[in-house]
């Protein structure tokens, strides 16, 4: 699946959006996932209240679930307006 | 209804007037536009707007469309610009339109609270200094979608 970042979580992370091949089953589970392979990602995803997620573009939360999700995209609040 | 995501700058005075034109069963017309604002000491260079492609479109057509269902709307624009602007140049605007004017308000207050906090936009500002900021969102702006 696609996996794409805005704002300062792409800042953090360093690119706007990756290909990830995963067998999580929810956003959390992806979270863990990426927290662990590297400090920068581990930074970004520190403080999840800090953090929303969509799931193929639509606004969710943590614990939902991922399977056959084709996008998967971090970010801060937003501030539109 | 009309929901547009564009770079360039848009006419308010225009757009104002192409959506008020021509309706006879709608008694009252709602505008709103949002401007960037400098810190008040000239410290703003640019603010830049970043979106996400792809959603942006589909979250403010679902923000309108309840909009639709929950008020007598004759009519819904929405228009919001990405990428850099400088101090004073208009960001967005909505305009709705209803047989009555309060209607007309109250959707346009419900689609700016929305806009605020559910469209995905995020705001940097960059400083004459050379210092960015995101901007971060305000409680009081999450709060403010409990009324609705």
């Amino acid at each position: 699946m696609d996996v794409l970042y805005f704002a300062w979580v792409r800042e953090r992370i360093g690119l706007p959006k990756e290909t990830v091949t995963t067998d999580a089953e929810t956003v959390s589970d992806l979270v863990a996932e990426l927290r662990a392979r590297e400090d920068r990602y581990d930074l970004a995803f520190s403080d999840l209240s800090a953090l929303r997620v969509a799931v193929d573009q639509e606004l969710t939360d943590f614990d939902a679930s991922i399977k056959g999700a084709r996008e998967v995209a971090f970010f801060p609040p937003m501030t539109g307006g | 209804m009309r929901i547009v995501v564009q770079e360039t700058p848009f006419e308010f005075g225009a757009e104002a007037e192409a959506f008020a034109n021509g309706r006879h069963d709608m008694g009252a017309i709602v505008t709103f536009t949002g401007v960037v604002r400098d810190f008040g000491n000239g410290g703003l260079d640019t603010m830049e707007i970043e979106h996400y492609p792809g959603m942006t479109q589909k979250a403010l057509e679902t923000i309108a469309a309840e909009a639709v269902t929950r008020w007598s709307l004759g009519d819904v624009l929405v228009i919001h610009r990405y990428g850099r602007m400088e101090p004073g140049e208009k960001i967005m605007m909505v305009a709705t339109a209803a047989p009555h004017r309060k209607d007309a308000f109250e959707a346009a207050e419900y689609l700016m609270d929305y806009l605020k906090s559910r469209a995905p936009f995020w705001k940097k500002e960059h400083a004459t200094t050379g210092e960015t900021n995101w901007v971060a969102a305000k409680d009081e702006d999450e709060n403010a979608l409990t009324r609705w």
